[in-house]
């Protein structure tokens, strides 16, 4: 029994066949990586596995339990949290009572919530902006809030939807830290990611699709070796293959 | 000293009967009492949880109709109403709510406003029940103002102490992510559909508790007032609006300021126009007192538009501004 399984996933927006029976399994404590070009559908499988869509067939697997079609919310209380590419800060709130918020999923205590916020901030590094709106922080911050946010629902799997785009070397440097921090805290991760030298560092796998369709598997170096890959993705120019 | 303010304001207006020793003062001010809750009802839905209502009239009709109708049907007296008037709205935002939150912004806005128009609709046209426009007359239990006084205040008090503490828990941290961000709500595992009907039950359970105290005090509803779209309904935004939306103390801000100024319209610049007019005598003064009692909806837009063009978050969550405005010349002097 895998983590999570999804089984020939399936979504359909009208004509369009956004993602085309993608199957995929991720065991406990990895990090997953998924790529593909602009449209490929890895924004809508990240949909369809934290329910915000209902697959048009398929189904998608939790610790052995189907989760297929539940509602959105209760997505979160069986510990599967999702970060979004563009990020919904709730703006007129700050961190601290955006990550509050957050850590309300795991208790009804008002101390409580606020002892996992903060503590949570301090892991991911945001303590020192707690007081700020959410609304005015500056887009690597906004990444990071997301990050926290969603840590502070206590999630055992975490989905990634480009984190690091948009952050300057430092910043992705600091992402990489905070990504394989969390891993070691025993949360796994699926991360979609289009920067290569990210996901090929920190993926103990990686699955590529294109146009919905699955297209490989395997290693970050299996994948970026891949002639199906390089075709649609990576292009010619690509020479980190080692083979 | 921004921190007393609520208490010293509280104090005012528990010895209120004291100063204000006159039935008119003591009209408006059960009035001013009347709007913190109605301002806060809305305020709790539509300022913390972001579903803009137009739907304050609701409520508040179906509050006060029944009130009325436990003593025009059923004989009973209209206090046992006011003590249902709640639970009986609660029992029509349940099925409201169930249905209209699966739209979202403007379209439950709309389905909000017909939800009153309905009612009045239905309020004047069945006669049987609930007389239709003649309305219902009960007979009032006190002659005095100051037991009404004491009853809305303590309702004002409740409502406005309630939602303080509420916004403090668990439900108003929610409350406040549904407003900011529904989809990033559902992520971080809010039942937004739950607690959307939880605050509109909310709200609805305080304007119906108001609504049935305005029966029993008034002794007379009709549906054009109880559910009255722009007397009700959208006064309650606009006490909302001006107070500041979303803040615990908006609406208490907002109340003081709308009844005041449809007072000050009514009144015709409280009888300067007649006072005018008699003084000079001219036909033209004359017309004019006439009219200004009746333009206090041109007051309100015209005090609205100020609001939003320079107080966009109202009077209390624009206050640091207002204080702002003040305080930084002062600096200056002194330096000199
Ligand atoms: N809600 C929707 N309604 C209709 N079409 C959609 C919807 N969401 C996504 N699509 C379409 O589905 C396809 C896959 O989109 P998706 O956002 O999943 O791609 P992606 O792999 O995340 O791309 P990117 O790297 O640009 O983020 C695109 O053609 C997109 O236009
Ligand atoms: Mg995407």
């Amino acid at each position: 029994m895998s983590f999570l399984e999804a089984k020939h996933l399936t979504k359909h927006f009208g004509g369009l066949t956004a993602v085309g029976n993608v199957s995929l399994k991720v065991e406990q404590g990895e990090i997953f990586g998924l790529i593909g070009p602009n449209g490929a559908g890895k924004t809508t499988l990240f949909n369809l596995i934290s329910s915000f869509h209902i697959p048009t067939s398929g189904q998608v697997f939790f610790k052995g339990r189907n989760i297929t079609g539940i509602k959105t919310h209760k997505i979160c209380k069986l510990g599967i949290c999702r970060t979004f590419q563009v990020v919904r800060p709730l703006r007129r709130m700050t961190v601290l009572d955006n990550v509050i918020a957050a850590a309300f999923s795991r208790t009804n205590s008002k101390a409580r919530a606020y002892d996992l916020a903060m503590e949570t901030m301090e892991f991911c590094g945001l303590l020192h902006r707690k007081d700020a709106l959410a609304g005015g922080l500056p887009i690597g911050e906004r990444k990071r809030l997301e990050i926290t946010r969603a840590m502070a629902t206590r999630p055992e799997l975490l989905l990634l939807d480009e984190t690091a785009a948009g952050l300057n070397p430092t910043e992705s440097e600091l992402a990489i830290k905070l990504i394989k921090k969390i891993r070691d805290r025993g949360v796994t991760i699926i991360i979609v990611e289009h920067n290569m030298k990210i996901i090929m560092t920190i993926s103990d796998r990686i699955h590529a699709i294109s146009f919905g369709q699955s297209i490989a598997e395997g290693t970050p170096q299996e994948v970026s070796c891949n002639p199906a890959v390089i075709e649609a993705y990576l292009g010619e120019e690509y020479d980190q293959c080692l083979t | 000293m921004k921190k007393y303010l609520p208490l010293i304001l509280l104090i005012l207006l528990i010895i209120f009967p004291l100063i204000g020793r006159d039935d008119y003062h003591r009209h408006l001010m059960i009035l001013v009492l009347m709007w913190v809750v109605i301002g806060t009802g809305w305020n709790i839905i539509a300022g913390c949880t972001g579903q803009v209502s137009f739907g304050a009239s609701a409520f508040f009709g179906v509050g006060a109709y029944t009130a009325g109708l436990f003593s025009f049907k059923l004989g009973l007296s209209p206090w046992w109403g006011l003590a249902v008037s709640g639970l009986v709205c609660m029992a029509l935002a349940f099925p409201f709510g169930w249905i209209s939150f699966r739209l979202r912004g403007p379209y439950f806005a709309l389905v909000t406003l017909a939800l009153g128009e309905i009612l009045r609709h239905i309020a004047t046209v069945w006669e049987s029940l609930t007389g239709g426009m003649v309305g219902i007359l009960i007979v009032q239990t006190y002659v005095s103002k100051v037991p009404y006084y004491y009853m809305v205040l303590a309702l004002a008090i409740l409502s406005v102490v309630g939602v303080k503490v509420i916004m403090g828990t668990k439900w108003g941290y929610y409350f406040l992510s549904i407003r900011e961000d529904q989809d990033a709500a559902e992520s971080l595992g809010i039942n937004t559909q739950f607690y959307k009907m939880l605050s509109l039950n909310i709200s609805a359970f305080i304007t119906g508790m108001v609504g049935a105290l305005y029966m029993v005090y008034m002794g007379f509803i009709d549906p054009k007032v109880v559910f009255s779209l722009h007397d009700i309904s959208i006064m309650a935004i606009l006490v909302g609006i001006v107070g500041g939306v979303g803040t615990i103390y908006g609406p208490v801000v907002g109340a003081f300021i709308m009844v005041g100024l449809q007072e000050f319209f009514r009144t015709g610049f409280f009888g300067l126009f007649k006072w005018l007019g008699a003084v000079t005598d001219a036909q033209a003064v004359k017309v004019a007192a006439k009219y200004v009692s009746e333009a206090h909806v041109l007051g309100f837009g015209i005090l609205v538009v100020l609001v939003i063009l320079y107080l966009p978050n109202g009077i209390v969550g624009d206050w640091g501004k207002i204080i702002g405005a003040f305080i930084p010349r002062r600096k200056k002097e002194v330096q000199r």
